[in-house]
């Protein structure tokens, strides 16, 4: 294992260079913190607003974390953590395990309460949103060990996705109005289209919890996709695959990007995958950020080397 | 169309199988629906009660399934809105001179109203401590119902005496009749809607909760909503139930409403298959059953066997559990795709 990392870093590929969304594509500086550039969407808008997949510009960051910290008891999860992450970007958060990179995504699902700091969202404090509304302000996720609900058919599973993204109620549905019959047409469509794409077109209707892990991590993504998100977190999506999966996983990413304009933040301890697929690297090593920039620079970083390889290096 | 990319094999072997469940689903409908309606012109008096007993509980197991079946929720209580839902229509029917059939809906908001104001603190329970509070609830009720201080609404230990509706509209139904009609009526109406709602986008979200609660949050479902609405939905189903039973019987005592009854529906649900619609017709059908047959076998023993009749219920039901663990639904859901497997074996590819 240690070994595999050790060789990610030392014989990693080129990075990438500057990707075609707006100049700042490399450039971590220009996203510095100004929230003043993006006006808070309203509700409304966040529903129904048009979700069209243009690239963003590297300018305006889409996420701002400042000063987060997370303590368990005695353990300090995450220690005044800060980045920024612009539009458009493929921004990878490496670290060793008990890092923190896992709190630091639940802290952006709001499943675990900052004890300070602040999160901003396109302009929106993200921090005084409730959990199930994060979905609806455009982010999603996927968890490192499997969530999926199990005893729904993959179909479900990702028309569970959309559910932020349709409306009607208990009432509307017990009924069957015609509102709830165009909705379930609607999300079903969508659900199917990314059924297609992520070739899980075979099992679409069988069960999720009797699925190979491979395949349970795709329907994971489809599902994290259904709810057409603007950031897209991934814990380890490389985590148990075989080297096809993980190489068929990057162009996955990549496509992710660069047509439909999400921006992702990338958890994942497969250093040559992070590597060639991220403009941005943010390192974590117990709790405290140790690099944040090109991953090219992070790589070469002396307190990066050391997290991984421990004090022998 | 989007299953384009699978093996034909395996595709068309799914598609018969399910074609061809879906053609026994039809039938089995068909045949349900023929001795729904014939029934009352064969079966009279008490089997005819009985069997709209019978439907009564199917609403109340329904509303219960929604809850515990789907939504994961655990409530030994549901005897308690039941019994609500009974009081409800007495007491609008006797004391408000309101029309025997307004009441039905009136019960059910009722309910409706009760449970969810119930499911929203009860919301911070999980598991056993949920299925405490329920109990409790049960428990109570029917103390409730016998309180002094109440003597005036509810009768006390006398109960509520209600006539018995005759057919409206110069129908020539006897009242029995009518009164298993309306209870078909209501059932049909209630099994609708529940089918409706489970099958939808509310229904997905309602398992997501059950499946797994965390992800269910971030995939944006209100959590705290759906559970208490839940909640409201199942005692309003039970509300609708309680309230066709006291038109039904006619009569309205706290006695009815003790544990057993709260009991009988848990296990109504779980004879007749967790988190499904049809099968609660067959837990209604043993909750309603079962109890009198278990009487009458035991009075096959003799004098000697007094205590026999709880005996042979328990080992009845735990018979059934070991055959069936998943249920009458589960065995149904299985037969199927058994049959057709056995009949048309798929080659393998
Ligand atoms: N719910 C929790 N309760 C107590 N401690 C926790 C909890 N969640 C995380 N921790 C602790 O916080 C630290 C960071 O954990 P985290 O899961 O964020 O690490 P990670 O970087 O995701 O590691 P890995 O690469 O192994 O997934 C660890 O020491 C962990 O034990
Ligand atoms: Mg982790």
């Amino acid at each position: 294992m240690l070994a595999k990392r050790l060789q990610g870093i030392i014989l990693m590929p080129a990075p990438r260079s500057a990707k075609s969304n707006g100049g700042g594509g490399n450039d971590h500086a220009a996203g510095a913190p100004s929230r003043a550039i993006r006006m808070p969407r309203r509700r409304k808008a966040d529903c129904f607003g048009d979700m069209s997949a243009t690239p963003r510009t590297g300018a305006a960051p889409l996420l701002v974390v400042e000063g987060v910290s997370v303590r368990f008891g005695g353990i300090v999860a995450l220690d005044s953590i800060s980045f920024a992450v612009a539009g458009g970007q493929i921004c990878g958060l490496i670290g060793p395990n008990g890092a923190g990179k896992t709190t630091l995504f639940n802290c952006l699902s709001r499943l675990y309460r900052a004890d300070r700091g602040a999160i901003t969202f396109e302009g929106r404090p993200l921090l005084s949103a409730s959990k199930h509304e994060i979905a609806q302000c455009g982010i999603a996720r996927t968890f490192q060990n499997l969530a999926l609900f199990r005893t729904m058919t993959v179909l479900e599973n990702v028309m569970i996705g959309a559910h932020c993204r349709a409306r009607g109620g208990f009432f509307a549905d017990a009924l069957a109005l015609p509102l709830t019959r165009r909705e379930e047409q609607r999300i079903r469509e969508r659900a199917m289209a990314l059924i297609d794409e992520f070739a899980l077109g075979a099992v679409a209707g069988t069960p999720a919890g009797e699925l190979p892990f491979g395949t349970q991590k795709r329907v994971e993504l489809a599902r994290a996709l259904a709810s057409e998100p603007r950031l897209l977190l991934l814990d380890e999506p490389a985590g148990g695959l075989n080297h096809e999966e993980v190489d068929s996983l990057r162009g996955e990413i990549q496509a992710i990007r660069d047509r439909r304009g999400i921006t992702v933040l990338l958890v994942e301890h497969h250093m040559n995958l992070v590597m060639r697929v991220s403009d941005q690297v943010v390192a974590l090593n117990f709790g405290r950020k140790i690099a944040d920039g090109p991953p090219g620079e992070v790589q070469q970083n002396p307190d990066v080397i050391r997290a991984y390889l421990g004090d022998a290096a | 169309m989007t299953l384009a990319n699978d093996t034909p094999t395996a595709l068309s072997a799914a598609a018969i199988a399910q074609a061809g469940s879906r053609r026994l689903q039809r039938l089995a409908m068909g045949v349900f629906c023929i001795f729904a309606l014939g029934l009352p012109f064969v079966a009279s008096g008490y089997h005819l009660f009985q069997f709209a007993q019978v439907l009564i509980y199917a609403i109340a197991l329904l509303g219960l399934n929604i809850l515990t079946g789907y939504n994961g929720q655990i409530s030994l209580g549901h005897g308690a809105f039941y019994a609500i839902g009974g009081y409800a229509m007495a007491i609008l029917a006797t004391k408000f001179d309101v029309p025997y059939w307004a009441t039905i809906p009136v019960s059910g908001l009722i309910c409706f109203v009760a449970g969810f104001l119930f499911g929203l603190p009860a919301l911070r329970l999980g598991g056993l401590y949920l299925a405490l509070a329920t109990f409790a609830l049960a428990v109570a009720t029917p103390q409730l119902l016998n309180y002094r201080g109440f003597d005036a609404w509810t009768g006390g230990s006398q109960g509520l005496q209600l006539g018995k509706p005759h057919a409206p509209f110069a129908l020539p139904l006897t009242s029995d009749q009518w009164l298993y009609f309306l209870c078909l009526v209501c059932a049909a109406l209630m099994f609708w809607a529940a089918a409706n709602l489970v099958r939808g986008r509310i229904g997905r979200a309602i398992i997501a909760i059950r499946d797994h609660p965390i992800a269910a949050e971030t995939m944006g479902i209100n959590i705290s909503f759906y559970k208490a609405m839940c909640f409201g939905v199942s005692a309003l189903y039970a509300g609708v139930a309680g309230a066709l039973g006291s038109i039904v019987v006619g009569f309205i005592s706290p006695d009815s409403f003790g544990l057993f009854l709260s009991l009988s529906f848990l296990v109504g649900i779980v004879v007749g298959g967790l988190a499904s619609i049809w099968g609660v017709l067959f837990g209604a059908l043993f909750i309603e059953f079962v109890p009198n047959y278990a009487d009458q076998l035991s009075d096959l023993f003799g004098e000697s066997a007094k205590a026999l009749p709880g005996a042979i219920y328990g080992i009845l039901l735990i018979g059934l559990m070991y055959l069936m663990p998943t249920g009458v639904a589960g065995v149904i859901r299985t037969a199927p795709g058994l049959l057709s497997r056995l009949f048309s074996r798929p080659k393998r590819v």
